[in-house]
């Protein structure tokens, strides 16, 4: 199994590209190390902006460099900028409408240990309420790579949610990426398993998993969250039964999303899988995924206790 | 424009401030007047920027980062012709963009600006780029004081002073008030211009409603890779003689009466958009 890093192929893809193109900036707080952007601060130290540890000064230094016609990409733990400078983010970049991609790593539970102040699991209802910005969560290194050429020729504000480990791939080499178009990666007949970030690969095994019980699950990689694919989530709910899967806080994120469509256009049974509203119990991420049933096993038993119903 | 001229200029603004907040009955009057000189002196005489520039990368940068004082700003864009004067009337009223904070909908207007304690970062944006750009444009931020107890405008002066930005103004209307009554008694500046120097900032001060002591400091300021900090003393509601230096006109509305005596004391007859 091929594991990959998405913070380390979005940086070394924004390497390349910069190299390319002068406009595109990297703004860190203090966080080379940790998105992994030591080679671009040392071979594009005019395009590299080191703000310290001060996440809403470097939304705000972002849009100013966007007002000169830079393409920013803000880059820092995703507990941080989602929360500490959502205002910066509502205001100065998607009000204002700056071209600002804010690259939010270490996102989910993915610092693991270190624990709900470090943990973001708020960020997709949060990134989802502001008008103006787009979110994505991309399922692997090939999914950002492919994201990343779609970001260094839009204009558009955006919001990118990446983990911290290496994760499994999910795509071969070139993954198929059209913003707002979620991708059917899977299709079966009984129940459709709805996706994004790292609980996409979590979804693919619950679904091989889910063959030996003669289940036939649909598996929909939801990597736009807004604008978000309605009519992906249409077609999903044929099935009968849409189980929503995310790294996030049950409200507010993709379950809500997804929801919130299927009661207005066609109500569907569905079942919201993610993180409890509760103190989050400790541990490594994959020690979480499996307390909360977030892995293959995990979903695949929640599948079967729903279908039994 | 001499600053005898650009007094009287900004003398008329302050009629049309007036006017404004009355025939909308909303607005924030007391910060719109103290910076009112301020903003005149530098779309007047110091700015490099005009309704045809609005595209031009070498334009210079302004943010009313304190953006509840509106009002001022989009009578000087107004009367500098970013757009017809006979829009003011639509001040505050459904469907336009002449709104309570700047919107960059309106031509001449850079971003959205208001939530206290932006400006400035986004001022270090704008002054690094144009480092990083060769560029030759300044970036000018005006903050209020009341602002300055936003824990990211220090954020932003830290920054300024680390990239040594000396094509960066900050520049604060010191008019000592903020709704609650006296900074000094809500929460203590002083010493404030100890506080920017010590930040890095080179630090001035200056009389706000002085235009010539104004035009004088613009046009002596050298590069000496720091960027500047000036304080404008300033008197909150300048010119209209029932709010003058009283909190409670912080965003007061002035009644017909106090409108005609401001008019009077300002020597306007009346405003020429209504
Ligand atoms: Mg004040």
């Amino acid at each position: 199994m091929k594991t990959e890093a998405v913070r380390m192929a979005f940086t070394a893809a924004l390497l390349e590209a910069a190299k390319n193109d002068e406009t595109i900036f990297a703004v860190t707080t203090d966080s080379r190390g940790s998105v992994t952007l030591g080679d671009f601060a040392k071979q594009l130290p005019q395009q590299f902006v080191e703000i310290g540890i001060a996440e809403q000064n470097a939304i705000g230094v972002s849009a100013g460099l966007a007002n000169a016609g830079l393409r920013p990409f803000v880059c820092g733990p995703a507990s941080f900028y989602s929360l500490r400078s959502a205002e910066q983010i509502k205001v100065d970049v998607a009000y204002s409408n700056m071209n600002v991609k804010i690259m939010a790593v270490s996102g989910g539970v993915s610092y693991g240990a270190l624990g709900t102040s470090h943990h973001a699991t708020q960020d997709i209802a949060l990134m989802r309420a502001i008008p103006g910005i787009e979110v994505y969560l991309p399922a692997d290194g090939a999914q950002m790579r492919a994201m990343l050429k779609y970001f260094v020729k839009s204009n558009k504000p955006a919001y990118v949610r990446m983990g911290r480990g290496a994760v499994p791939e999910v795509y071969k080499d070139e993954a198929p990426f059209v913003s707002g178009k979620a991708n059917c990666l899977r299709e079966g007949k009984d129940i459709a398993l709805i996706a994004c970030g790292e609980m996409v690969y979590h979804c693919l095994q619950a679904a091989e998993l889910l063959v030996e019980q003669g289940v036939e699950a649909s598996v929909i990689d939801m990597h736009t969250l807004s604008p978000i694919d309605k009519d992906a989530i249409i077609k999903a709910a044929k099935t009968g039964l849409v189980i929503t899967v995310e790294e996030h806080c049950i409200h507010g994120g993709l379950g809500s999303a997804v929801a919130s469509i299927l009661a207005e256009e066609c109500p569907t049974a569905m079942c919201i899988l993610g993180l409890p509203d509760e103190d989050i119990y400790n541990g490594a991420s994959a020690d979480v995924f499996e307390y909360y049933g977030l892995n293959g096993s995990g979903i695949a038993k929640k599948v079967l206790e729903v279908l039994k119903k | 424009m001499d600053a005898a001229s650009i007094a009287m200029r900004a003398n008329f603004r302050r009629a049309d401030v007036i006017t404004m907040i009355n025939k909308a009955n909303a607005g924030h009057i007391g910060g719109s007047l103290s910076s009112l000189d301020i903003i005149s002196v530098l779309y007047d005489r110091v700015m490099n920027i005009d309704p045809k520039m609005l595209k031009d990368p070498n334009r210079d940068r302004f943010l009313l980062s304190k953006g509840h004082s509106v009002e001022g700003y989009l009578v000087v864009l107004a009367d500098k012709g970013f757009f017809p004067k006979e829009e003011l009337r639509e001040f505050s009223q459904a469907g336009s963009h002449l709104i309570g904070h700047p919107n960059n909908k309106v031509p001449g207007i850079e971003m959205c600006t208001g939530a206290l304690g932006h400006g400035l970062s986004i001022g270090v944006g704008m002054a690094l780029a144009a480092k990083r750009l060769n560029r030759t444009y300044r970036t000018f931020v005006l903050l209020g004081d009341g602002e300055l107890a936003e824990g990211s405008v220090w954020e932003a002066a830290m920054a300024g002073a680390n990239y040594r930005l000396d094509n960066l103004f900050a520049i604060i209307d010191r008019n000592g008030l903020q709704i609650s009554g006296d900074t000094e008694d809500v929460m203590a500046l002083e010493n404030l211009a100890e506080k920017w120097t010590a930040f890095g900032w080179n630090v001035t001060e200056v009389d706000g409603h002085d235009v010539q002591a104004m035009m004088d400091y613009f046009s002596s300021r050298k590069a000496e890779n720091k960027p500047h900090c000036l304080i404008c003393k300033t008197i909150k509601c300048k010119g209209l003689p029932a709010g003058e230096n009283k909190k409670e006109w912080h965003h007061k509305v002035p009644n017909e009466q106090q409108v005609k005596e401001a008019l009077e004391a300002l020597g306007v007859k009346e405003v020429d958009w209504l």
